[in-house]
């Protein structure tokens, strides 16, 4: 028989509010096998957490009972203060008390009542619990990070920094992500490129960083410390250990008529080519969906021309096997598709352009050499509105459109409006906005800059339909404040597009099993303790993927991810969790059905003898469990249909046990 | 100034709820009968929030509005406001007690230049 002891927290009020934890200490003393029972303010707390240890010393406690909150804030602290004074820390049960009855009741006797059965129900497990221990796994001291941009380049950098190899995944020929695409970045204006190649070459030089670009992640294996993961290099069609970088063959290339996505197909490239002159790796890559050669087999011209004989038609995806102790997920962001708002004509006129068209209109090295010149007729525009929020902050039933706030619209816009005036103060812009959200760093002074230096027309209203006629943009808008409707006659119109994260983060999530919310973002492991760990052990967010935000605040993020992995990596050895399935040999038939659920790959099949009644032996498959990698997530005890399956800590005999207690 | 009666009445007629409003204007943006409207689609869900219903059960607004629905598609908040216009002439009407537009009435409106929508819409507008 166990000697359990019950210790009821109040959480203050939170708990105490609504739960009459005297009552429920003095409910659950009467239960079986409990020799003590009393309550305290805060359990967590360092008195609280001595009056567990005080109590199991002196009543020589084999189980604990904590009525508190959800076992992910404090299971771990009990454990500890109980394995302190020599208990098993998996002899202590958390009842939740307050996350799953407190906070969801007003009334005090319902509340009661309820916190009286789950203790009640960790009394009984506590009954079936043995001690377990936990092994140990090894660290393969190497991180991989996927994605190129600002984020994935800078927490590279930073791993790389502290001493570990990393290995950066781009699924783009060249490293350097939207930031790549900027103009000028805000609120200081100096030159997007003059700021991220350096990194970028920093990232090609340091020796700890090995860049795949144009390869995308294949499969992951694995658990924490010792992830398995397979690397696609997807062919280019020219060796990267030969090809110099000198652009001869995109410059002979016949097919020249290839939507230029650098330029947001606002230009051509050719089929062979280089995405950008600071391209990392420096390297070119023949689009086959385009090349002649690779189409029919007629031309070759790039091989020909190469003088190193890069160029290989023949070349195949290559897969590279490596294993990782962390993996960040750096895979970023894309402005929406904005050609389901009819209103905004974007569709009709190609004067309608995204924030992102407009910013390499503006650069030097985009499809203008950086000419503000209207994409229709290749004249100045001279009046141009920029429309807000197109896509962003909709309601629920919206499906144009996104629920949250992009976040870094309202400053880039700011920032294209000033430059706008600047270089062409003859040009009339206007700022069509809900709200203008500026908190940040200078983010508010630089706003009114725009408007109160550069004279740009902010006008709190909504723009309700662009009309395309006689070479202008009629816009129609209200004015808000003045209470009137204006119809402008514009030449080009800008709309500043929600975005969404990039579309290989779903596919990429469910290869992790890292958790994402309801828009596609990564999901973090605590919104505000937690920024950059995956509640998935070993996953770390860098950037976009995980929410909107600008560039400063993806390079703060960026480095407290490298942080987070540097303190994973610069461990030897990891505690696994002893909670993990075993399967009973003499139950299982051979089915297979665990092996199938599992999604660590943790369950194999090994054929074994058994002794028969009959002094026979016969030989039968059964069911095996790698406990180093094993997650304890239970699914394989569920799926099994005689009964073999089950999980120390959580078996069906004590889940059986909490559901009898609750039912009695 | 504050009408909750009637206010809770437009509500229930019209579904709406004017709370989710960000006040962006996008209705009024795209009203293509803003001139000739005294109060515009966004003050209309305004003034129902506020409860301030009896000026606009007063005003000519309720009958220029179009009931083009353009407000209805464009907002991204899916407010509404073209049904709360239309829950207040409802008021309007329901209170008089009678219908403005009669089905026998029809036929002798007929014209080749009229959209049908256009009947239609004036079924919405003026009868109960």
């Amino acid at each position: 028989m166990q000697r359990i002891g019950v210790f009821v927290c109040w959480c203050g009020s939170n708990i105490a509010g609504t739960v009459d934890v005297k009552q429920v200490a003095e409910m659950l003393k009467h239960e079986p096998g409990v020799v003590f029972s009393t309550d305290y303010q805060y359990m967590c707390s360092e008195s609280g957490q001595n009056l567990i240890k005080d109590a199991i010393k002196e009543y020589d406690l084999t189980g604990v009972v904590v009525c508190s909150c959800s076992p992910r804030m404090h299971e771990n602290t009990f454990r500890k203060a109980a394995a302190s004074v020599g208990l098993n820390p998996y002899m202590v049960e958390i009842a939740n008390i307050r996350e799953q009855c407190s906070w969801i009741h007003k009334d005090m006797p319902v509340g009661t009542a309820k916190a009286v059965i789950l203790g009640r129900a960790a009394v009984a497990k506590v009954h079936l619990n043995a001690p377990l221990t936990a092994g140990e796994s090894p660290v393969a001291k190497r991180a991989l990070v996927i994605g190129g941009g600002i984020a994935g380049i800078q927490t590279a950098l930073d791993i790389a920094e502290a001493g570990f190899p990393v290995d950066i995944v781009e699924k783009s020929p060249t490293i350097g992500g939207k930031m790549a695409q900027l103009d000028k970045t805000f609120p200081t204006l100096d030159c997007a490129a003059c700021i991220l190649t350096p990194k970028m070459v920093e990232a090609a030089q340091q020796e700890k960083i090995n860049i795949y670009a144009y390869s995308e992640v294949d499969s992951v294996k694995g658990f924490v410390g010792n992830f398995d993961v397979t690397i696609r290099r997807k062919a280019r069609f020219v060796k990267e250990d030969l090809c110099t970088g000198c652009g001869l063959c995109t410059e002979k290339c016949p097919m020249k008529k290839v939507p230029n996505e650098f330029n947001c197909g606002m230009d051509n490239r050719s089929a062979i080519y280089i995405p950008f002159a600071q391209a990392v790796p420096k390297v070119a890559t023949i689009d086959a969906s385009y090349c002649i050669k690779k189409k029919t087999g007629k031309c070759g011209l790039c091989s020909t021309v190469c003088g190193v004989g890069a160029i290989d038609y023949d070349q195949k995806d290559e897969f590279i096997e490596q294993k990782y102790g962390a993996i960040v997920v750096a895979t970023g962001f894309e402005p929406i598709s904005v050609e389901k708002f009819d209103e905004f004509a974007y569709s009709q006129s190609p004067d309608v352009v995204t924030s992102l068209e407009y910013e390499r209109l503006m650069n030097a090295a985009g499809p203008t050499s950086g000419t503000l010149l209207r994409p229709s007729d290749k004249q100045h525009p001279h009046t141009i509105v920029f429309v807000q929020c197109v896509g962003s902050r909709c309601d629920a039933k919206n499906e144009k459109g996104k629920q949250y706030c992009s976040k870094v619209c309202c400053m880039y816009t700011a920032k294209h409006a000033m430059l706008t005036r600047e270089k062409y103060p003859d040009t009339d812009v206007y700022v069509f906005y809900i709200d203008v959200r500026t908190p940040g760093k200078n983010f508010d002074e630089f706003y009114r800059r725009a408007v109160e230096d550069y004279g740009v027309h902010y006008i709190k209203g909504m723009v309700g339909k662009v009309v395309p006629e006689n070479g202008k943009l009629k816009v129609q808008a209200s004015d808000l404040l003045a209470n009137e409707q204006l119809h402008i006659d514009a030449d080009m119109v800008v709309l500043a597009a929600a975005i969404e994260p990039d579309k290989s983060a779903r596919p990429l999530a469910t290869m992790l099993t890292a958790s994402m919310d309801t828009n596609d973002f990564f999901t973090e492991a605590h919104p505000k303790l937690r920024p950059v760990e995956s509640p998935t052990a070993g996953v770390f967010l860098s950037g976009m993927c995980q929410g909107p935000k600008d560039i400063p605040d993806t390079v703060s993020q960026a480095s407290a991810c490298a942080a987070k992995v540097i303190g994973l990596l610069s461990k030897d050895k990891l505690t696994g969790n002893p909670c993990v399935a075993h399967s009973d040999e003499l139950l299982c038939n051979g089915c297979s059905s665990c092996e199938k659920v599992c999604p660590y790959g943790a369950i194999t099949y090994a054929d074994k003898e058994f002794r028969m009644p009959d002094r026979t032996t016969a030989v039968r498959r059964v069911a095996q469990v790698n406990p180093a990698v094993c997650q304890g997530c239970g699914a394989c005890t569920v799926a099994c249909p005689s009964g073999a399956m089950d999980l120390y800590g959580f078996s069906n005999q004590q889940i059986m046990a909490e559901v009898d207690a609750i039912c009695k | 100034m504050e009408n909750t009666n009637l206010k809770e009445r437009i509500l229930e007629i019209s579904g709406v709820n004017p709370r989710k409003c960000m006040k962006c204007g996008k209705c009024s943006a795209t009203c293509p009968n803003y001139d000739e409207m005294e109060y515009h689609p966004h003050q209309f869900v305004d003034m129902v929030e506020k409860g301030n219903i009896e000026p606009l059960m007063a005003s000519e607004s309720l009958w220029t509005c179009l009931s083009c629905f353009a407000c209805v598609e464009r907002c991204p908040r899916s407010v509404e406001p073209a049904k709360l216009i239309e829950a207040v002439r409802l008021a309007v009407i329901r209170a008089q007690g009678g219908n403005h537009l009669k089905p026998q009435d029809i036929p002798d409106k007929l014209d080749d230049e009229l959209p049908q929508q256009a009947i239609v819409s004036a079924f919405r507008k003026y009868s109960k």
